[in-house]
């Protein structure tokens, strides 16, 4: 039987640890709600790793990925871009190291941390289906690494972890922000790194956790993890974004068919007899 | 005749079946059932899917109130429990600090699945070492404007009280 299923019923981690303790060869195909990866896997090890936004494969091609790492600078990127762009990677990976541009182990430890970083992506999927095809292997043009799933799978459990608790702490992105209003705290004089300055910016009744998500280009885990903080050090707390249907909007649907005029009466006939119970 | 419903939400072990018992006109339709979580056995039972009382008013007007399961896996109850309610009242077991971060999860959980009032009731407030509802109401980052109420769920003036006071709420927001 295919091995396929929903990440509800079987997390990433999960899928991780089944293709290391098996030591399955095949790709990994996981489509999510917004995004798709692709993992490949050589006897369980992770050899490759590629997002479906990324179809071209142009994120994930050496010049891009070397770049991402700083072993290259923007003007080498152009270069490479325009003068190798018909060129397999294992090509022209073979010519930079003969170059002397990078290394060996500079190009493997660049895509290795390209792959471990769209992995590590994947650990906040809880919704999306999965599928491994064992026939598929590593693309031709492309450089196979060699990744021990262990680690993965334990920063996977700390994050699955993280997620669970954010999610409890955060349970609802469509809730909008606004400061607290205690006396003597300026913002000025609090230690903000620039994702939490820039999640600041968008706080707005208007604006929804989730618009500032996407605004500020985090992921769900990313952003609960910035409000979390926030709200504990007392700066924000949760409100109903403007637009939301109002409390009144919400009675109207307990009331059905009742007028407006007579939702008053009926509420204050429930309050005298529940006096005199 | 018309019937309108209450829920009554709130952690596992916050008094939720007395609290609808206490007022509840008919034996309350409980769904208990034998705890097998030695961590959660505090007590011999549980609801697991929800408790329904009733209070009549006339042949017109009938009052349901609905209790939801405590245990987080019974989650899934809670937004068709919510459908169309009235209002919510959210039980806090004044005595258990280790459960606030979850009533607070439940609290905002509400809110969203329905935008009708609410107040926060402080049960348990009989008990030697029940929290203070001035403590209750930082630890679970209530808004001023939300009621926070004493609450000892087999005292039915407690019960009543709570009751008109989420009455109120919506009395007040039906008048603007």
């Amino acid at each position: 039987m295919a091995l396929q299923g929903n990440l509800r019923d079987f997390t990433v981690t999960q899928l991780l640890n089944l293709v290391n303790l098996a030591n399955k060869s095949g790709a990994l195909l996981i489509q999510g709600p917004n995004e798709g990866a692709r993992l490949i896997f050589r006897q369980g090890k992770l050899a490759y790793a590629q997002l479906a936004s990324d179809k071209d494969g142009v994120q994930g091609n050496l010049p891009s990925v070397l770049h991402r790492a700083e072993k290259i600078n923007d003007a080498q990127l152009n270069t490479l871009r325009t003068r190798a762009a018909g060129m397999s990677d294992k090509e022209l990976g073979l010519l930079l190291i003969n170059a002397g541009y990078v290394t060996q182990q500079d190009i493997f430890e660049s895509l290795q941390a390209y792959f471990v970083d769209i992995v590590q992506q994947l650990f906040t999927w809880v919704e999306g289906h999965f599928k491994f095809d064992p026939t598929q292997d590593v693309p031709e043009n492309r450089i196979p690494v060699r990744i021990a799933l262990e680690n993965l799978i334990m920063e996977g459990s700390r994050q699955i972890h993280e997620w669970e608790q954010l999610n409890f702490e955060i349970p609802n992105l469509d809730m909008a922000l606004a400061f607290t209003d205690r006396p003597g705290v300026n913002l000025k004089k609090v230690n903000l790194n620039v994702e939490e300055w820039r999640v600041i910016s968008y706080i707005n009744p208007k604006n929804s956790i989730r618009q500032i998500a996407k605004a500020s280009k985090m992921n769900d885990l990313e952003i609960r993890r910035i409000v979390y903080g926030l709200m504990q050090a007392g700066l924000v707390r949760l409100i109903r974004p403007e637009g939301a249907p109002t409390q009144l909007e919400g009675l109207q649907s307990a009331f059905p068919g009742v007028k407006p005029a007579e939702q008053k009466s009926l509420v204050t006939r429930l309050m005298e007899r529940i006096r005199s119970i | 005749m018309l019937t309108v419903k209450m829920v009554v939400t709130g952690p596992f072990n916050a008094g939720k079946t007395e609290f609808i018992q206490t007022v509840s006109e008919i034996d309350v339709v409980s769904t208990e059932r034998k705890i097998s979580s030695p961590q959660e056995r505090v007590k011999e039972t549980t609801t697991v899917a929800m408790d329904f009382g009733r209070i009549t008013v006339d042949d017109s007007l009938v009052l349901y109130l609905f209790g939801t399961p405590g245990q987080k896996r019974f989650d899934f109850m809670w937004e068709i429990l919510s459908e169309g309610m009235l209002g919510f009242i959210v039980m806090v077991d004044s005595t258990r600090p280790e459960t606030f971060r979850e009533a607070r999860s439940i609290l905002e959980a509400f809110r969203a699945f329905s935008p009708t009032p609410y107040v926060v009731a402080a049960s348990k407030q009989d008990l030697p070492d029940a929290w203070e509802l001035d403590d209750m109401r930082v630890a679970l980052r209530l808004e001023d404007g939300v009621k926070i109420i004493r609450c000892v769920s087999t005292d039915k003036e407690s019960v009543k009280t709570i009751l008109l006071e989420l009455l109120e709420s919506i009395l007040a927001e039906l008048e603007g």
